[in-house]
């Protein structure tokens, strides 16, 4: 049983540990790293989308002043390995080479082809544009379905068809169900091609010491994953490589990934013997960092004539890109689980395809998977109401799964929820009558600017993840976390962390739950991360799991250095352990006031004068931990759009979020998680998508035209929370870094849809831009 | 090389620079004020914004040779012994930054903005800061914060 301790931290919107240095200039990024004798890379990449390469010379180059030394792929091969994917998915999968530096042909815009090193960013940029590249242009396919079919160029000539995979998932009787269904509905989505776009470009920077040891500091979300990829890619003993995550400018999943630049960084930094760093441009970033989403969606609901779901069928076609990165393939079926959202079939039926274009490759961003499920369903429930003729909030009631834990058709376990409570909060928050009457006023007033709703019950698996569960699904590592507590002698306290953060807080959470636990303040406790020299080995930050995995692992350490605290102070006190009472970081003596505080038993343990027979000294625990089930937040996101008839301008009037994310460490947190998640998810409904002409161009790649928001496009948001705590981790917490992206996007679509269904609109692709807006209310005029 | 010479957060500098220098790698690679961040290449992002005579300019959208002669102050300059700046300490205390690469640029807007417009209303905030993007707060706390900054 746990030991009882006080709530002072917990659930307390406790300041940040991180901001002082950021806001005051002094974080360190990447970039602001640099060590002696440094220089800088900068990587020559392909202007077509698919070509056969002939030449590449790099002899201009090196004529220019100040350039050290520039490398084709040619040059360098041999250097490395092809770049690893975790995530065979299926036994009919296709993973071709993947080169860091292309040699034979180039797949997408921004492949690289070449390298230039020179003794400043300045110089390199020079070299790079005197590089030739002379190539045989091939016809490239970048639409999906197009790659898909007879004829479409190759974009690898050893797979057929561009197929790259096939997966498959059924639960209950789906045939069955929709051969009994008294209605059913078909709808077909595009989820468009996104950039996840941190504001912080990527970076590396690669330091060799006398020995060969290197040190790789880089933008990354997963330096554990890197240091076991850098092994299997260089060749270099995993012994021998340092990954250091500094001060990490956002990632939403683009940065757990083993990207080429690292690879080439570190060959030239071993070629050259002189510390070698890449800084990614804003534009090149756009092209050579990973993309998200880009898959076609057919979803089909089989129900009663009441409106009760009985069965879900998904056919999904997503691309993968160019190549497959450290989980592209894995990337749609993170959704697999979440088709039938907070509902409850019986019949569950999900197949997808991988499918290779000439595109970036694709893989994590926020949500991952999830976020395209839940679009999927959000929308087709709108369209089932409307099928059976009611309103999309009934429908959505009257199929809510109620009674927890409860095993889903898709054959997961969700362990808690309470969606009528979400629902109804925001129903509250809404005033959905005194809304709908303000619409009506609207519609009959003939009013140019129309206002509509769209609601989103949603439900999500995160906290990545059961190590037995990715096993069964061919992903080649774990999903467990390691932590480390170190009581030091004077009784400040350090956590050493598996996972490392990157704009999410963990230093101040954990913080509140070791300080808590332990009784200490929460200023005494300091948070050690990011370093593979010296965190304990650990699966990283992504999918919302340092929390519900990362927090649980610290918090079993925690009920270790409690443990063993007791057998010190019980043999100090010269009592038995029963006789002591642990409240606040002391174990006082039942019945007396004579007690012990954990930092005095750390005091004990360090000088080691009178220890317990055969106690080691010390008082440093670890904990590793491994989720035997996921973390399931769920909740209720209402978007009220206000849509401009005449111009098809779609503004964002008020957006309503309740989310239960279980137990809650630090509100201010969880709230900022949660507005964050939100503004990306509405961005993808409204304005943000990776557009590619036909020739494989990616034809919006910069920040002048690839539309992330500003303060200006989006609201306030109206927040609220409900709780049920998970009964998975003794925190009862779900994680949250993920929901609001998560939930908000098909929210917003339809509450544009909801404006629009006076104008018989009926559909409409995202992003919902002015032009699709004007053009689907005219369609039908 | 050009020599320049202007001051930064209250100290004379002379340089050398290279025409073709943009003030912000001046400032990061020349003076080591790497608390100004480069987001994007296109003078969109706003992570870069320092203030050029007390007033808000991307500093990637002007060389290092235009400065010669002028006043500028970057991120390392607002807060005075030790204490912060109340704009700083109002993105501390509503949680107006999460990763913090936008929010030295973020910051520097907003001391612009309030130095205009000391009382702004919510939408003038959001007008305001058009120029700088976030990538992880959805901005809600970082309007928050200016509110907050100019009742302080």
């Amino acid at each position: 049983m746990a030991a009882t301790q006080e709530q002072t931290y917990v659930g307390q919107a406790v300041p940040r540990k991180e901001d002082a240095r950021l806001l005051t200039g002094r974080g360190r990024y990447v970039d602001n790293l640099s060590a002696t004798g440094m220089v800088h890379a900068v990587i020559v990449r392909s202007p077509v989308g698919h070509a056969r390469i002939t030449r590449v010379d790099v002899s201009g180059a090196k004529a220019v002043p100040g350039v050290v030394a520039a490398f084709s792929g040619k040059d360098l091969e041999g250097a490395y390995g092809g770049l690893p994917c975790f995530w065979p998915v299926s036994d009919d999968i296709k993973m071709p080479a993947h080169l860091p530096l292309a040699t034979d042909k180039v797949r997408y815009v921004g492949d690289g082809v070449a390298v230039v090193i020179a003794e400043s960013r300045a110089a390199a940029k020079d070299g790079a544009d005197l590089v030739e590249l002379d190539y045989e242009e091939l016809p490239a396919v970048t639409d999906v379905e197009e790659a898909l079919a007879a004829g479409a160029p190759l974009v690898h000539d050893d797979v057929p068809g561009n197929k790259c995979y096939t997966w498959a998932l059924t639960g209950g009787d789906p045939d069955r169900a929709f051969a009994e269904a008294a209605v059913t509905v078909k709808e077909r989505y595009r989820q468009q091609r996104l950039i996840p776009c941190p504001m912080e470009p990527r970076g590396v920077l690669c330091e060799v010491s006398a020995q060969g040891d290197i040190t790789v500091s880089t933008s990354t979300q997963a330096p554990h994953i890197l240091r076991t990829a850098y092994t299997l890619v260089m060749g270099i003993p995993e012994a021998k490589i340092r990954v250091i995550a500094p001060d990490v400018g956002g990632g939403f999943g683009s940065k757990v990934e083993v990207y080429a630049e690292d690879m080439v960084v570190i060959a030239c930094a071993l070629r050259l013997g002189r510390p070698v760093k890449w800084i990614e441009e804003r534009s090149e970033g756009c092209l050579a960092t990973i993309h998200g989403r880009d898959l076609i969606q057919e979803i089909e609901l089989a129900a009663t004539q009441e409106g009760k779901v009985t069965g879900v069928r998904v056919r999904l076609t997503a691309s993968m890109g160019a190549y497959l990165q450290a989980v592209t393939p894995g990337i749609p079926l993170l959704g697999a689980w979440l088709y039938a959202g907070a509902y409850d079939p019986v019949g569950y039926d999900f197949h997808c395809t991988g499918v290779f274009t000439n595109s970036t490759p694709t893989d994590a961003y926020r949500g991952a998977g999830r976020p395209e499920a839940t679009y999927a369903i959000e929308r087709a429930m709108d369209k089932l109401a409307a099928a059976v003729g009611k309103d999309p909030v009934e429908v959505r009631r009257l199929n809510f799964m109620r009674n927890f834990p409860h095993t889903i058709a898709s054959g997961l376990t969700v362990d808690a929820g309470d969606f009528d409570a979400a629902l109804d909060r925001a129903l509250e928050l809404l005033d959905y009558d005194g809304f709908r009457g303000e619409q009506e006023a609207r519609r009959s007033a003939g009013a140019s600017k129309q206002l509509g709703v769209g609601f989103s019950t949603y439900i999500e698996m995160c906290g990545l993840a059961p190590s037995r569960i990715l096993g069964a699904l061919k992903y080649g590592g774990g999903g467990w976390e390691a932590m480390s507590i170190r009581v030091l002698p004077t009784g400040t306290v350090q956590i050493v962390s598996g996972t490392t953060p990157h704009g999410q807080s963990h230093a101040t959470t954990f913080s509140q739950i070791v300080a808590d636990k332990l009784g200490v303040d929460v200023a005494d406790v300091e948070f050690l991360y990011g370093d593979t020299a010296v965190s304990p080995t650990g699966w990283d930050t992504y999918g919302s799991r340092s929390l519900p995995v990362g927090g649980t692992a610290l918090w079993h350490a925690s009920e270790k250095i409690i443990e063993k605290s007791r057998k010190i102070a019980a043999h100090a006190l010269e009592v038995s352990e029963d006789d002591l009472e642990y409240r606040g970081g002391r174990f006082g003596v039942r019945g007396t006031d004579r007690g012990m505080h954990v930092k005095e038993c750390a005091f004990e343990a360090w000088h080691a004068h009178n220890l317990p027979e055969g106690m080691e000294p010390g008082l440093e625990v670890q904990y590793t931990y491994d989720p035997p089930n996921f973390s399931w937040p769920s909740g209720c996101h209402v978007a009220i759009v206000e849509v401009d008839t005449e111009t098809g301008d779609v503004q964002l009037a008020r957006y309503i979020a309740v989310d239960d994310v279980g137990n809650v460490i630090n509100p201010m947190v969880v709230e900022g998680q949660v507005h964050g998640g939100i503004a990306q998810g509405v961005a993808q409904a409204l304005w943000e998508e990776a557009i590619y002409d036909a020739d494989g161009n990616l034809v919006n790649g910069s920040f002048t035209n690839y539309l992330v928001p500003s303060a200006a496009e989006v609201p306030s948001f109206e927040l609220d929370r409900t709780v049920t705590p998970s009964p998975t981790n003794p925190l009862g917490v779900k994680g949250v870094g993920e929901t609001g992206t998560i939930a908000s996007t098909p929210a917003v679509i339809n509450a544009v849809l909801d404006a629009l269904s006076p104008y018989g609109v009926t559909d409409i692709e995202m992003p919902a831009s002015p032009e699709r807006v004007w053009r689907a209310i005219h369609a039908n005029q | 090389m050009r020599r320049i010479s202007m001051t930064v957060n209250g100290t004379q500098r002379e340089l050398e620079v290279e025409p073709r220098e943009l003030l912000v790698y001046v400032l990061r690679e020349r003076l080591g004020l790497t608390g100004t961040n480069v987001g994007c290449d296109t003078t969109s992002c706003g992570a870069c914004t320092v203030l050029v005579g007390g007033e808000s300019v991307k500093s990637c959208t002007m060389l290092g040779v235009q400065a010669d002669g002028l006043d500028i102050t970057t991120i390392e300059g607002l807060a005075s012994n030790g204490t912060l700046h109340p704009v700083q300490q109002a993105f501390h205390e509503n949680h107006g930054l999460q990763c913090g690469y936008c929010t030295p640029g973020m910051v520097m807007a907003s001391v612009s903005l309030l130095q205009e417009n000391p009382n702004p209303t919510e939408a003038e905030v959001r007008k305001a800061l058009e120029g700088n993007l976030c990538r992880c707060t959805g901005y809600h706390n970082i309007v928050q914060a200016v509110l907050a900054a100019a009742k302080a």
